[in-house]
């Protein structure tokens, strides 16, 4: 399904942090969503998410995700954030097991179909082989798919994802993105907060570009990531070359 | 990264069930053994009175049995050791329980109950009564110090803006301080002989003044709050990454933490005001439990009440007996066991950090 963000617009301490954000999120494709620093990125997709209080309107196909209830809305789309950590102990299935809160009542233990889904997750998430090992324990490319898995068991039709690729290794962050464009294969909407210009160029088809608050450019990878557009949001020169085996952008960054 | 193979995540969830049930078995015996500590716990004390004058006195109380004892003795078991062990149970289970939630809700291991100025707030109004002779019961007294001081430690909190963890561990630091100054100079001002001794009694926690009117406080409290805290348990789990993580996850965040952070203060105010504040329960052994069941909330809350319950029991019949003909404040106890756990679990978490 197609996500609407209709003028999303969030003021924290009398500031805008977002101001009339509107764009779409096509269905089926993994959206990248790029800006400097402070642009506002975090802040969108918590604001999509629900999570933070903003005007303006999200809808996903017919729904109007910010009039959802919690729990439904928490069964309809997933956020992985970025950095987050527990104090307390937990195995990596047991975090992955919080994934099935809302579509639980408060007091049942989880049945055997919760068990399936967590178990799925954590194949899909590549994090099966860890699975009962201490979160503490585990590296940062581990614990981004153990988030990942977790969210994966909120059977989410929407993915919102902060940063997925930060703290891992090229290896690794090929492996997530491979990940979200299957992901969307199956038919989830997938937005991710991306740095590297160059990999969303290589695995987004979709590219939402954010500057200071507001939509600098939207549309079609290809024909959106131009040199000017660079230039005018990062205040950076730069060439965009063609990716030789691929044929997508690649950018090329100059002093 | 080689692809998994079906088979490990295939049995992973067997090993757990098998976990799963060995924990659903030692509930029953946990159960059972609180049950064994009431009925050993009341037999032990500096009263000469045998194992089965004892019993028999209960049973006579409940019409299951006759006793043939003199109205004093069958009153040191009836009056005096019966609410005491009973009292030290639900103070237990209810500090225990209350620990395991403020720490959960603020995501900090060494959270604890008195966190919001409870004690404080409860030492101010008993060491009143007990100093000015006013003629309202010293459970009421503190109760009502101990709620004085949890709304003034939200009020404050809620003038710094959104109430968030720190704010109301910020909050609560300030109003316990301020309290506590007030209570140390209504002491120095007033305090002689007899009150003194009775003072530093609640200041360090006792259970000295158990009646069956603070079986009643304790009780109640404990089955009206504790018990519906205990099903919140899979709504903590989902704060383990903290709280827009527990929203994403369709927790009303801001409802959740209004009610648990009311029902728990309630609860620990109950449990101050019958005992005065015995310190390190609330903070140490919901740690000590998660060494031992997990994180996980629907396991945690009910084996910290159960183990609280358990662990009051005997170090209150310490406290009573250890020093014969002396008593010990349990709260001098507590700490002397908690302070070494408490370094443990520090250790501990130092290693996985």
């Amino acid at each position: 399904m197609t996500l609407q963000a209709h003028a999303i617009s969030v003021e924290l301490g009398g500031r805008l942090i977002l101001d009339e954000v509107t764009f779409a999120a096509p269905a089926g494709r993994v959206t990248a969503l790029v800006g400097p620093n402070g642009a506002g990125k975090s802040t969108l997709l918590r604001a999509l998410a629900g999570t933070q209080r903003a005007r303006g309107a999200v809808r996903f196909g017919e729904v109007d995700l910010l009039a959802l209830p919690r729990k439904e809305r928490a069964r309809t789309l997933a956020l992985v954030e970025q950095d987050v950590h527990s104090e307390f102990s937990l195995t990596v299935r047991q975090a992955v097991e919080l994934g099935r809160t809302p579509h639980q009542s408060s007091w049942s233990w989880g049945s055997a179909d919760d068990e399936a889904v967590v178990a799925s997750a954590l194949q899909r998430a590549q994090a099966a082989e860890f699975a009962g090992r201490q979160l503490g324990t585990l590296s940062g490319g581990e614990r981004q798919r153990v988030q990942l898995a977790r969210a994966l068991a909120q059977e989410p039709r929407l993915l919102l994802l902060d940063e997925p690729t930060n703290h891992l290794d090229v290896r690794a962050q090929l492996h997530t993105l491979a990940l979200l464009q299957d992901l969307a294969a199956d038919g989830i909407t997938v937005i991710a907060a991306l740095h590297d210009l160059s990999l969303a160029a290589e695995f987004c088809d979709h590219l939402v570009v954010l500057a200071a608050g507001r939509i600098a450019a939207a549309g079609e990878t290809t024909t959106t990531l131009t040199a000017d557009l660079i230039e005018a949001t990062y205040g950076v020169t730069a060439d965009v070359l063609v990716h030789p085996r691929s044929g997508r952008p690649l950018i090329a960054f100059s002093r | 990264m080689t692809a998994p193979t079906l088979a490990p995540a295939g049995t992973r969830p067997v090993t757990r069930r098998v976990r799963t049930a060995t924990l659903a078995l030692t509930a029953p015996l946990l159960l059972a053994a609180l049950a064994v500590s009431v009925v050993v716990a009341v037999t032990i004390g500096p009263a000469d009175l045998s194992t089965g004058e004892v019993w028999r006195s209960i049973g006579s109380h409940l019409g299951l049995a006759t006793s043939d004892l003199t109205l004093l003795r069958d009153g040191i078991v009836w009056e005096l050791r019966l609410p005491r062990v009973l009292t030290a149970a639900a103070v237990g289970a209810g500090l225990a329980v209350s620990g395991a939630v403020m720490q959960a809700l603020t995501r900090n291991p060494l959270a604890d109950p008195y966190l919001l100025g409870l004690s404080s707030g409860a030492s101010l109004g008993a060491v009143l009564v007990l100093l000015t002779g006013l003629s309202v019961s010293l459970t009421g007294a503190a109760f009502t110090g101990a709620m004085l001081a949890l709304v003034g430690t939200l009020l404050l909190a809620r003038s710094l803006g959104v109430i968030t963890p720190s704010r109301t561990v910020l909050s609560g630091l300030a109003v316990s301080s301020f309290f506590g100054a007030i209570t140390s100079l209504v002491i120095f001002w007033n305090t002689q002989g007899d009150s003194y001794r009775q003072i530093l009694n609640w200041l360090l926690g006792s259970l000295a003044g158990a009646d069956w009117d603070t079986v009643r406080v304790s009780w109640i409290t404990l089955l009206l709050i504790g018990l519906p805290v205990v099903f919140f348990g899979r709504v903590l789990d989902a704060f383990a990454f903290g709280d827009t993580a527990a929203a994403a996850l369709g927790v009303n965040v801001s409802r959740t933490r209004w009610l648990l952070l009311g029902g728990t203060a309630l609860l620990t105010g109950a449990m101050v005001a019958v005992s005065g504040s015995i310190g390190f329960i609330g903070l140490v052994l919901p740690n000590a439990v998660r060494l031992v069941v997990g994180s996980r909330h629907r396991l945690l809350l009910p084996y910290s009440a159960l183990v609280g319950a358990i662990f009051m029991i005997w170090v209150d019949t310490g406290a009573r007996t250890l020093f014969e003909p002396r008593e010990l404040p349990v709260g001098i106890i507590t700490v002397l066991v908690g302070a070494p756990v408490f370094v443990m679990v520090l250790l501990r978490n130092r290693e996985r950090a």
